[in-house]
């Protein structure tokens, strides 16, 4: 989809920008010293650093994926959110008392606080490398594909944007203006959230969304045998796949008319702003011939107007009512030659409408037009007992050309309000559908305590006390955030707002929805979002390497304004890093990418983290090999998944393994492999957990 | 250089091992909720569908009720560790 450049948005993106930026030199001048630059001190307030958690936890995947993953799916979306929440139970009871207790700067420092042992500094090191470089992905990614409609500019130049800022905030004071900038972001995210909820309530449901909602065109049609033989109102029939139940059809013959530009070399539509232009030969000073399919019906000398006849537009459309009626359905064409077309048309024509509505509004088991205001439980109860049309993905081929057609399937409210419509659990699943959604929903709640970025915010607070009190604040913050997931999404649903090429986009469009005022809000804090959680990736990613390798592993002996030059300078690398990661992983799917590393860092992380608490003949080298094997382990399993074959564009049914979710297999493993390790190559002068 | 450690020394902590015994008390309760939030997902779908209160399904409200229950098991656990802090650090 094309997104107008919003002025408002963009002084509200540049305003907020100034802010950090503004922060972030506050603080630069106040941290002189390693604990300031990589714990900000250890000086933060439980209720700040509590808030600063969400504004760390509350990534692009947790607003934009998961509001678009339920506008998408329904439920099934929100059981990310179910997942990433329950995930700080066991970060409060289990995690954060001791390893506050026992690390410094790095989650590294509290694995090694009882062994100082080179095999765990190097495997802890290597794994918050790739657990925050898997994470830093998605949010460039997701950085790129705001910039777009936020400030209307390339994918790259908002992955190059968000790299140079958030270099520049780490870069000069850590994670003091990290944390201040997560308060603020986190804050703001939850307010502007509740805004846009409560406005969901106060409009309620409208068969219609809004009065600019796209009018589907219907046609009748003869079909035999699922094949349509003859269409009305002046269309042919292009080709047809009847499995699909969908039919290319030809447009009926318009005329348009074009005007000359450029010395008469070129001609440009008349009345519009698409920027197409065709070709055109002049003799004699008449207009003989156009590029591109178009004949000339005639000419204008006076007002230089040519009228030409439009070569036919080809649409995809949906066979309905019993192969009585297509309906226009939303489709987007991959030439042979590269060129894409949305429904019929290049790009710039803006011919790829929004969509999301209901067929059916149920109150009081009457159908009714629009509900009025709702509460938040008759928000849920009504689209529940009511319909709504989901846009279904097709994707096959044409000829030469690759079509994506998405179909209306009118869908129970019932039905998208329990589980599996993106997710495989009914009666027709396999044993792998059902294993891979328990591996998800097991990493989801063991790989939020295994998060690096999360967990070097236990050393910012004073004590083990704040350390507990702010997790409190995070859980309350972040689970009330959760909730509101649940209505955003489904109003995205449900409001006309989507756009069927990203998903991503749902939560920002649902508050265009309300007004500029609201999107750009939204969008800015969106962008904010990226913003604040690659600066926190970062300042881990920089102390893994400074702090972890270069001077515990390596042992070279720096004094403290040079530990701080060396997470500077490593913050500056892994930034060029993620800049070029982003811009080449332009076009993944963001959520993948965050289930990626929540696998990684609970098989990877988790097993040893939870063994060294509370396990004494757990030794050094348990802990390092059990570091490696649930590390690998879970990358293995994930780079030969059918989903990561599907990416690599090779037929999935091909993929060495059936499991796409690795934590079932390698969360075990990783506590196995410590087990045994431990039992035979015991740590003697292993000290026990500080009190 | 010395690289591990903790950052300050808060002194001995006497509630440690009641309060990491409540932790995990706390964490086996959630868990087995967590767990069996789960398997009725993967193993009954349909049940989840199910209309339990005020309008709203299964699904719902056990969802909600997982958020809630965190959210409510966190200010307990709190509540009890700074009262076991007080008690026992004197």
């Amino acid at each position: 989809m094309i997104y107008d450049a919003s002025i408002f948005a963009v002084i509200i993106f540049v305003m907020f920008v100034i802010a950090v930026l503004g922060i972030s030199k506050y603080f630069a001048s106040k941290t002189k010293s390693s604990a300031g630059y990589y714990a900000a001190g250890g000086q933060i307030h439980w209720a700040v650093n509590g808030i600063a958690f969400a504004g760390d936890y509350l990534s692009a995947a947790s607003f934009l994926g998961i509001c678009g993953m339920i506008a998408f799916f329904g439920y099934d979306g929100f059981l990310y959110s179910i997942g990433y929440l329950a995930g700080w139970v066991v970060a409060l009871f289990v995690v954060a008392e001791p390893l506050k207790k026992a690390g410094k700067y790095t989650f590294t420092d509290a694995l090694d606080n009882r062994f100082n042992s080179k095999a765990i500094q190097l495997m802890a090191a290597i794994s918050t490398l790739i657990v925050s470089v898997c994470y830093l992905i998605p949010q460039m990614v997701g950085a790129g594909a705001l910039i777009t409609p936020l400030l209307g500019m390339p994918h790259y130049v908002g992955v190059i944007l968000v790299g140079g800022i958030v270099i520049f905030i780490v870069a000069t004071a850590g994670m003091a203006s990290t944390t201040y900038v997560q308060f603020i972001k986190g804050g703001l995210l939850i307010f502007f959230s509740t805004v846009l909820t409560i406005s969901l309530f106060v409009n309620g449901y409208k068969l219609k969304p809004d009065a600019n909602y796209h009018e589907f065109i219907t046609l009748s049609v003869a079909s035999e045998n699922g094949q349509v033989t003859s269409v009305a109102d002046g269309y042919t029939i292009a080709s047809q796949n009847s499995d699909l139940g969908v039919v290319k059809l030809n447009s009926p013959e318009s005329k348009e008319l074009w005007k000359l530009q450029l010395n008469g070399k070129v001609l440009v539509k008349a009345h519009s702003t698409s920027g197409i232009r065709l070709d055109a030969i002049i003799k004699n000073g008449q207009v003989t011939s156009v590029s591109d399919g178009y004949t000339i019906v005639g000419l204008d000398s006076k007002t230089g107007l040519v009228e030409l006849l439009a070569p036919p537009v080809q649409t995809w459309w949906q066979l309905q009512d019993e192969g009585k009626t297509l309906i226009e359905a939303p489709s987007v064409v991959v030439l042979e030659n590269g060129d894409e077309l949305y429904n019929g048309a290049p790009k710039s024509e803006r011919k790829f409408y929004q969509v999301g509505h209901m067929s059916k509004i149920i109150v009081d088991g009457k159908e009714v037009e629009e509900t009025g205001p709702l509460g938040p439980f008759a928000f849920l109860e009504t689209i529940t007992n009511s319909e709504v049309i989901l846009f279904t993905k097709n994707v096959f081929h044409d000829g030469a050309d690759k079509v994506t057609v998405w179909k209306h399937t009118p869908t129970k409210g019932e039905r998208i309000m329990r589980p599996g419509l993106k997710f495989h659990l009914d009666e027709n699943s396999t044993g792998w559908d059902k294993t891979n959604f328990i591996s998800l929903m097991l990493a989801l709640f063991l790989g939020t305590s295994a998060l690096p970025h999360i967990l070097i915010r236990y050393y910012t607070v004073p004590s083990p006390k704040d350390a507990r009190k702010s997790t409190i604040v995070a859980i309350a913050s972040i689970g009330f955030f959760y909730v509101l997931t649940l209505f955003m999404g489904l109003g995205a649903m449900t409001h006309g707002v989507l756009d069927l090429g990203s998903s991503n986009m749902s939560a920002p469009l649902l508050a265009k929805f309300f007004g500029i005022f609201l999107f750009s809000c939204i969008s800015a804090i969106a962008f904010a979002t990226v913003l604040g959680t690659v600066s926190g990736l970062i300042v881990a990613a920089s102390g893994a390497v400074a702090h972890d390798l270069i001077s515990n592993f390596a042992g070279v002996n720096l004094s403290d304004a040079n530990q701080v030059k060396a997470g500077k300078i490593s913050a500056v690398v892994v930034g060029l890093i993620a800049i070029v990661l982003g811009i080449l992983f332009k076009g993944m799917n963001v959520s993948f990418l965050v289930g990626l590393a929540f696998a990684v860092a609970a098989s990877a992380n988790l097993p040893a983290i939870m063994m060294v608490i509370f396990w004494k003949k757990t030794s050094a080298i348990g802990v390092a090999s059990s570091i490696f094997v649930g590390m690998t382990t879970a990358l293995a399993i994930i780079l030969t998944s059918p989903s990561m074959y599907a990416q690599y564009g090779l037929d999935p049914l091909t993929a060495p393994s059936p499991l796409g979710q690795p934590g079932i297999i390698s969360i075990p493993l990783a506590f196995i492999t410590l087990v045994v390790f431990s039992l035979l190559f015991p740590s003697k002068d292993a000290k026990p957990m500080p009190n | 250089m010395a690289g591990h450690g903790p950052a300050a020394d808060w002194g001995e902590d006497k509630a440690s091992g009641y309060k990491a015994r409540l932790g995990i008390y706390l964490f086996i309760v959630y868990c087995v909720v967590y767990a069996a939030f789960v398997a009725l997902n993967t193993f009954s779908p349909k049940m989840m569908g199910m209309i339990v209160f005020s309008g709203l399904n299964l699904a719902v409200v056990y969802g909600m009720g997982l958020i809630i229950l965190a959210i409510i098991m966190g200010v307990i656990y709190n509540q009890k560790c700074t009262k076991a802090e007080d008690l026992m650090n004197k």
